[in-house]
């Protein structure tokens, strides 16, 4: 049988090549898709991870056009070295509403994954614009531009898009895409309904200036709410089980 | 079709039986050791299926997970560390500092705590960064350098909102608000700079002398010497936060002034927050 399938025979027959190939290309692709049908079984089943608002999603889309992936990864992995470094290992819940997700598979930078609360706005602010400024001894790239106005007059089509592919948002998360974005980004904005629609989720001024909604408050706002939605304080290890 | 498999009389090998324009191919097999690992690394993953956990649904044999093996690993760290942490815990910073055995801990614990935790602000040997992140080398503070006071400054952080203690009061933005015009504030800064023998400008400072009196000295102190409790910083040396020439002076005045810190307890524990006090206590300026 062995002498049947060795090479010679095969590439002189076309009908046993494909068949052969099509074998082949299959189990590649099996391998790829089945994982797949089980991801539900994989989220965590844990408290308080939801859609990004409408300026952390503005930030998010920023830090994917800079490909800030290529050097900073979101992914704390489950070693000590990282644990004691970053903190909790980074669960499958935290970018279940990331699309796409931005684990990264590199790190020239530090990991971001759990990034929010750790410094302040002002420091995000000033590092982004001029990381040397803060950091003498970073190799990271300057983005003072990032204070140009953000041009979010499509936010809404976003949001909406988003939960064509799965994420919850809801008719009025999307009607009032914009406004929540403007209140999130003034400190003195009513945000009454902004905080109903997304918990904890902060207001600020996160460029330093509140009068003006830039591509710098967008990316600080998502910067700052990394890794903070889940408190893992009041996780159980039965929550962490992965199906 | 191949048609003359034959010898090739250099080399000794046989050749494949493809000609081309009088070209022909040898026949090489893949040599022996490299088939052989080859197969070896096949088997191998074979073993390694059945062992780990390699597809949905299967568990392997053994019962591994990536997340499972830290917990043990984190604990025999722990159980390491334990009896050493648990002094450093019920110590006091003072009674760390005070014996060499806890303070070389300390010291040496609290450099790796400081590196991940506190050197992306204060750079990686406390010396600050200017806009607003004071230097912890020097002996200017502003929510003062003694044990508790650092202490209690790591643990509730500064305007980050996080504690009831937190440090941080709000100074007014006084000319955003309209609490002094441009002209006032540019005044002002004349006088402040007059504290430190900068002035250029007599008259103006002069001017400013009420104003400083009337807006900033409840906080800053008569003669800009600071105080802690509201965590006013000393406007009479040459260490300034955020620049000390004139133009950030006005700036400053008129928009206001917020460094935020984050408060690390509940993101550290009260060994490493008690080694990060000892640590920064000893950078230079301890009180």
């Amino acid at each position: 049988m062995f002498k049947k399938l060795s090479h010679g025979p095969i590439e002189r027959n076309i009908l046993l090549l494909g068949v052969l190939t099509v074998i082949t290309i299959s189990i590649g692709g099996l391998a790829q898709i089945v994982p797949l049908f089980t991801v539900e079984s994989t989220i965590e089943r844990v408290q308080g991870v939801r859609p990004y608002t409408p300026l952390e999603l503005a930030g998010r889309n920023i830090y994917v056009r800079e490909g800030c992936y290529n050097c900073h990864s979101q992914m704390v992995r489950p070693f000590r070295d990282e644990a004691e470094r970053y903190g909790h290992f980074s669960l499958a819940a935290e970018s279940m509403y990331d699309r796409p997700f931005q684990w990264g598979s590199k790190r020239t930078g530090p990991d971001l994954a759990r990034v929010g609360g750790r410094y302040s706005d002002d420091w995000h602010a000033a590092h982004l614009r001029n990381p040397r400024s803060i950091v003498p001894e970073s190799i990271m790239p300057g983005y003072a531009f990032l204070d140009r106005p953000l041009d979010y007059a499509n936010i809404a089509a976003h949001l909406r898009t988003l939960r064509g592919l799965g994420v919850p948002y809801t008719d009025e998360m999307i009607r009032n895409a914009r406004a929540d974005l403007e209140a999130q980004a003034r400190p003195e904005a009513d945000a009454t309904g902004f905080n109903a629609r997304y918990a904890r989720a902060r207001q600020g001024a996160f460029d330093g200036n509140p009068d003006r909604v830039t591509e710098m408050d967008a990316l600080v706002a998502y910067l700052q709410m990394l890794g903070t939605l889940v408190n893992f304080r009041d996780v159980t290890p039965e929550q962490l089980r992965q199906q | 079709m191949p048609t003359k498999i034959e010898k090739d009389e250099i080399s000794g090998q046989m050749t494949t039986g493809h000609e081309w324009d009088g070209l022909k191919e040898l026949n090489t097999p893949l040599p022996k050791w490299w088939l052989y690992i080859l197969y070896a690394t096949i088997a191998f993953s074979a073993v390694w299926v059945v062992l780990y956990p390699s597809a949905p649904f299967w568990e392997g044999t053994t019962g591994w997970t990536a997340r499972g093996a830290l917990a043990p690993q984190m604990q025999a760290e722990q159980a390491r560390m334990a009896p050493m942490m648990a002094r450093l815990r019920d110590a006091t910073p003072e009674q760390i500092a005070a014996d060499p055995e806890l303070r070389a801990f300390a010291v040496a614990g609290g450099r790796a705590a400081f590196a991940n935790a506190c050197a992306g602000c204060h750079g990686a040997g406390g010396q600050g960064a200017p806009g607003g992140f004071p230097s912890l080398a020097d002996d200017d503070w502003i929510y003062g350098g003694s044990f508790d006071a650092i202490q209690h400054t790591i643990r509730h952080g500064v305007r980050a909102n996080e504690s009831d203690e937190q440090r941080g009061i709000q100074m007014p933005a006084f000319v955003q608000t309209g609490m002094l015009t441009r002209a006032q504030a540019e005044d002002t800064a004349e006088f402040v700079l007059g504290l430190t023998g900068r002035s250029t400008d007599a008259a103006a400072a002069q001017r400013g002398e009420a104003l400083y009196a009337e807006n900033c000295a409840s906080c800053h102190g008569d003669r800009g010497e600071g105080n802690r409790d509201m965590g006013a910083p000393r406007l009479n040396d040459r260490i300034w936060l955020y620049g000390g020439d004139k133009a950030s002076v006005v700036r400053s005045i008129s928009l206001s002034r917020a460094g935020v810190m984050p408060a690390w307890q509940g993101r550290l524990d009260p060994a490493t927050i008690n080694m990060l006090t000892v640590y920064v206590h000893a950078l230079g300026g301890g009180e």
